[in-house]
């Protein structure tokens, strides 16, 4: 079914409040879990490795920039600390599995429950201050969480505070190729996305909504404050804490090296690269900042060794300060230029396309 | 005992030295409610263009504070002008996030022009500490506090004597209403910017003195941070009397407590300072507390 409408013409309240008003949407849903699930046999055919790696990637990132957009983008609280939540979840499955032989969805379950835990905790100070305050608390987040992690023993646990873990596996099926890894990352990021969907369409959404508007007006008309922005904190932690798990059973290694200050802002830049407040913005910038260096490694490598012949070496080093200065570019032109982000790009599109070619 | 009178003192003048840089910090956020996530990275940049200056090209001092003074504060006004402006009614986590994009750019712009290695800062200045006592001061710390004190009392005046000093208060505490009566808000924040540049200039010198020049100068940008909180972030005396507290906090911290777990107390002490004083104090010691109305 293909056939567009020329608008929205619900005639009950069902209808209106349905998750896809259209069929088309519904269909369209579908068509892209169908082929988000059929990705691997054409990749497994080539035997391209690599590229799955890099959708996996996505990924988990995605989950990671989900959660946080239901605590920034929904509830309007800022966070600079996401990387170290996905930190203390991904050292939480580590020191499960590779300490007390925990299997992986235990482990994931609970990193994301030990990550809800202490995301609330530094949610508490969000009662009290707000906006830049706030940013600077969770920041401070970031920094003990780091130091911490990585000066208690019993934590870090081996050499450079890496922890190893075995390949997950379930019922005696063991995830040791890329693809099956592929599929692990699959089924949790599709429960990331239509939750956090579900989510905030729900009571809860809607709280965080009128919380991200006006705190005080929300409160005034019922909303409980107190509850709310520790609950919003505890689920974007539980998704980070579930993302830092993942990333440590998919790499089979707990590093906090992916998860320093860096990595904090470069999820922030894909919510709002992606567009705050939208969960498919959340999976928008998650695939635009992680395709962004490697299209620039390609194009700046061939264009290199093509045009001016200078060896890949050579350009090893201009290129990655190249792509920290182009990772700056991008977000203040994002933020000066379209600052609702690729979500509301998006939409501009399809909303030119759902009248075409007769538009008036 | 003569060990906790060096480490006081020693506290005291790095402290200084942070307080320079939370002035800059403090102002941008005075006047333009923007908290400038780059500070330390113009910090670098006024660094290495410091290092460039008297290193190859063997500018006299002078000469050199003149054009990186000049060359600061015309960066300060281009990045109000150019990406801050349109960032006016946006929501608090896109400034954030356009000063955290401004600090990528800088850090990036920096090593491709000038590369990574680290750069020395010579100063004209003596480098065998003075001994006062049990007390051991540097002389470069001297030079800092004296600056940060000049800076300080510059600024005192600028705020309580001059039009546009007292302008600018009038902005930060009401834009709305200073825009009534007649003041030039755009010019304002402009001018808050290129004082900015001006604070990352003189920071800039100090700290790459002391540091040597690199990307790990932007660092200093994040001590920064609990320095302000402490002191509450809209005010210049609570940047100065935080940034004493936390010079002299963190070398204690050094001093006393490294031994015992290993070093490196002196990046985890100030944080956690910080999320007690959000706890207890959110609005630091001589900040201003906001009374919200619907």
């Amino acid at each position: 079914m293909i056939s567009r409408e020329s608008g929205v013409f619900q005639t009950s309240y069902e209808g209106d409040m349905a998750l896809y008003t259209l069929p088309l949407a519904r269909n369209t849903t579908r068509v892209v879990v169908a082929l988000l699930v059929l990705l691997p046999i054409p990749l497994m055919m080539a035997n391209n490795e690599h590229l799955m790696s890099i959708v996996t990637t996505i990924a988990l990132a995605a989950i990671g920039a989900i959660g946080l957009n239901i605590l920034v983008g929904y509830t309007g609280q800022i966070s600079i600390g996401q990387g170290a939540f996905m930190m203390v979840g991904g050292y939480t499955a580590a020191i499960l599995s590779s300490r007390y032989g925990m299997p992986f969805w235990f482990g994931i379950l609970a990193g994301g429950c030990t990550t809800a835990l202490v995301g609330t905790l530094f949610g508490i100070p969000s009662l009290r201050i707000k906006g830049l305050y706030l940013a600077i608390a969770t920041l401070a987040a970031q920094l003990i969480i780091e130091w911490v992690i990585n000066h208690v023993p019993w934590i870090s646990g081996g050499a450079q505070s890496s922890i190893y873990v075995d390949n997950p596996e379930l019922f005696g099926f063991e995830f040791n190729t890329e693809f099956r890894r592929y599929y692990l990352v699959l089924v949790v990021f599709l429960l990331a996305f239509f939750g956090a969907q579900n989510l905030v369409r729900g009571r809860i959404g809607r709280a965080f909504i009128a919380i991200r508007d006006r705190d005080i007006a929300a409160e005034i008309i019922g909303v409980n404050l107190f509850r709310y922005k520790l609950l919003a904190f505890a689920i974007s932690s539980f998704y980070a804490g579930v993302a830092g798990a993942l990333w440590t059973y998919y790499l089979r290694i707990a590093n906090y090296e992916n998860f320093i200050l860096v990595v904090s802002i470069e999820y922030l830049a894909m919510i709002i690269i992606g567009g705050l407040g939208s969960v498919l913005g959340a999976v928008f910038g998650a695939i635009f900042i992680k395709l962004f260096p490697i299209a620039l490694d390609l194009t700046v490598v061939s264009v290199s060794e093509g045009v001016f012949g200078i060896p890949y070496q050579d350009v090893a080093n201009f290129l990655a300060n190249m792509q920290l200065f182009l990772f700056g570019a991008l977000i203040i032109f994002f933020l000066t230029v379209e600052p609702e982000g690729l979500a509301r790009m998006w939409e501009h599109v399809k909303r030119y396309f759902r009248l075409w070619p007769y538009s008036y | 005992m003569e060990f906790l009178f060096d480490l006081t003192a020693n506290g005291l003048l790095v402290g200084l030295m942070y307080s320079l840089v939370a002035l800059g910090f403090v102002l941008i956020y005075k006047a333009t409610s923007v908290i400038n996530f780059a500070q330390g990275d113009l910090l670098m940049f006024a660094g290495y263009a410091a290092a460039v200056m008297t290193g190859g090209h063997g500018m006299p001092l002078w000469a050199m504070v003149l054009v990186l003074c000049a060359g600061m504060v015309l960066l300060g006004f281009v990045l109000e002008r150019g990406i801050l402006r349109p960032m006016v009614g946006q929501p608090v986590v896109s400034v954030i996030m356009v000063t955290i994009g401004l600090s990528f750019v800088l850090q990036g712009l920096v090593t491709i022009i000038w590369g990574a290695s680290t750069r020395e800062l010579a100063l004209p200045v003596r480098f065998e500490p003075y001994i006062v006592g049990p007390v051991y001061i540097s002389p470069i710390n001297l030079v800092a506090a004296v600056i940060a004190i000049l800076f300080l009392i510059g600024f005192g005046v600028f705020f309580t004597r001059s039009r546009l000093g007292v302008a600018m208060r009038a902005v930060a505490d009401d834009q709305q209403a200073s825009m009534v009566v007649g003041i030039k808000v755009p010019r304002v924040f402009a001018l808050s910017w290129a004082i900015a540049g001006l604070a990352a200039a003189a920071g800039g010198i100090i700290w790459g003195n002391q540091i040597g020049v690199d990307t790990f100068l932007a660092l200093v940008g994040l001590k920064v941070f609990p320095v302000v909180i402490l002191g509450g972030l809209d005010s210049i005396g609570g940047a100065i009397i935080g940034g004493l507290l936390m010079g002299v906090i963190e070398s204690l911290a050094a001093g006393y407590l490294d031994p015992l777990v290993g070093g490196g107390t002196k990046d985890f002490i100030p944080y956690v300072l910080m999320i007690l004083v959000l706890f207890i104090r959110p609005y630091g010691f001589f900040g201003h507390e906001t009374i919200e109305r619907v």
